[in-house]
């Protein structure tokens, strides 16, 4: 595409329903949160 | 639900339900704004640019749309009513070894350690029945995680080294793995504390919030004195021995510090290279709470964050900031997105003598007692409750876009704020969305480079 250019390809969230959900990866307050919550910066076991 | 927006001279276009992000030029911007409710004709005539021009646009806008990466629905409502149906493990403890705490934060959430309690250290006969309890509550779960947290835990050291070593020899036995993350005020830290954190912990977390009269301000030692003094020389050796990697210098910021950007650049400039900066969260009649008017100005040091971070990253000298780390390509998926942060299901927090609460926030709160690391939990009626939260039983998430983000916030937040536990924040919810916003445009601002 000439006038767009897609940061995060092809890959939709709805392809991680499929084996998403596992459970493995750390919960939201053990980095550096503690009073928020974020999980978008989050590490998924499965991609490392 | 398309959410669209300028930055720093990047045009984005983020498709919400689907997650895929676009930056666009100006015609494919006001393109997709009118794209769902006019014809091309009709889009033709609203817009200032050439004929041929919208044509190529719409129709870019047009592929986008069939290939599923625009004006996609939110179709994961009943996907996460199933996924918050399933049987859930223990995965993360974290420990309130101490009690008691050797600095008097003005802002402290655990009031200086003492959780409206008394002060108290936690013994390692409870450190270790508590390690014993997750063992017991984690099912298939691999990867176990503990937070060795306060008030100040080198204040009970001993007992810290003792309940990892107790930890090490339970992995092989149940097939497990801890991983332990430290948070300390630096205080007490000591050359054998750090190297025995450099072998055993997963993760440090380095309490400082910056620049020194800030720092000092908000966290004087007990009697009035610098803490910066205190722990800046050590948390920079500290960062250098674990190579600037699996730890965090984190601070907090206040209404008296809103040029906070000021603060993360003084520990860059330190040399951290991981940094977080959380904004405080105090009741409205606290001198020091961020209230909606400081909003503005939040938002402009959050600007001016980004484009520090783009500028030293061109130099060779970046640094993550927490809040603004976001993997594009990989990240969590949907159901952790969307399923809210596992505090009283997945995450607990335990006290000093073994009681059990939902999460380190909700220590002290008695009505969310959940039981103990002896005989377990005994209110699950508390814990269903906090399974239940996800962003589809928040209103003010349902249409959020940054719903996928933040996973529909901080429980203790909601409960803070408004008494109940499934209401949401709305000035965290406004700084969320503006540093998801920053966030995306700093991977903009990278993607061209390597271009």
């Amino acid at each position: 595409m000439k006038r767009v250019k897609t940061l995060t390809g092809n890959k939709t969230y709805a392809v991680s329903m499929c084996k998403g959900g596992c459970g493995e990866c750390q919960t939201s307050c053990q980095s550096a949160c503690k009073t928020s919550c974020t999980v978008g910066n989050q590490t998924c076991e499965n991609n490392k | 639900m398309v959410h669209q927006y300028k930055n720093n001279g990047y045009n984005i276009v983020m498709d919400i339900c689907s997650g895929a992000i676009h930056v666009v030029d100006d015609v494919v911007y006001d393109v997709v704004a009118l794209f769902e409710d006019n014809a091309l004709d009709a889009i033709k005539e609203q817009l200032p640019y050439g004929e041929s021009e919208v044509e190529e646009a719409y129709q870019e806008v047009q592929e986008l749309k069939e290939q599923g990466l625009l004006f996609t629905d939110d179709i994961y409502e009943d996907y996460i009513k199933e996924v918050k149906e399933r049987k859930t493990v223990v995965k993360a403890l974290c420990l309130h070894i101490a009690h008691d705490c050797n600095l008097a934060c003005r802002y402290c959430f655990a009031e200086e350690g003492e959780y409206k309690g008394d002060r108290a250290l936690m013994s390692a006969e409870v450190g270790k029945a508590a390690l014993d309890f997750l063992v017991r509550s984690s099912g298939n779960r691999h990867n176990l995680e503990v937070d060795f947290f306060g008030g100040e835990p080198t204040m009970n050291f001993g007992v810290v080294k003792e309940v990892v070593e107790y930890g090490r020899s339970l992995e092989k036995k149940y097939d497990k793995h801890f991983r332990f993350t430290l948070t300390t005020n630096g205080i007490l830290l000591n050359d054998e504390i750090m190297e025995f954190a450099n072998k055993e912990m997963d993760n440090v977390v380095l309490s400082v919030d910056g620049r020194k009269e800030v720092n000092d301000y908000m966290r004087p030692t007990r009697n009035g004195k610098s803490s910066y003094d205190i722990i800046m020389p050590k948390f920079i050796r500290f960062a250098e021995s674990r190579h600037q990697q699996k730890y965090y210098v984190r601070g907090t910021f206040t209404r008296r510090n809103l040029d906070f950007s000021k603060d993360v650049i003084h520990l860059a400039d330190l040399g951290f290279e991981q940094i977080s900066m959380e904004p405080v969260v105090g009741l409205p009649e606290e001198p020091y709470a961020i209230r909606e008017e400081d909003l503005p100005q939040i938002f402009e040091e959050y600007d001016r964050l980004a484009k520090e971070i783009i500028k030293r990253n061109q130099e060779g000298k970046g640094f993550n900031f927490f809040h603004f780390m976001i993997d594009l390509t990989g990240g969590p998926c949907v159901a952790k997105r969307l399923s809210g942060c596992g505090s009283g299901t997945e995450y607990l927090a335990v006290t000093p003598w073994g009681d059990l609460y939902p999460c380190h926030q909700f220590v002290g709160e008695e009505q969310f007692l959940l039981g103990n690391v002896f005989d377990g939990i005994k209110r699950t009626d508390i814990c269903d409750e906090f399974r239940q939260c996800n962003v589809y039983t928040k209103d003010k998430c349902r249409e959020c876009f940054a719903r996928f983000y933040c996973s529909g916030g901080c429980a203790a937040n909601s409960y803070k704020f408004h008494g109940v536990i499934d209401d949401a924040y709305e000035l965290s919810c406004e700084m969320e969305r503006k540093r998801v916003e920053c966030a995306i445009m700093i991977q903009a601002a990278l993607a061209q480079e390597r271009e």
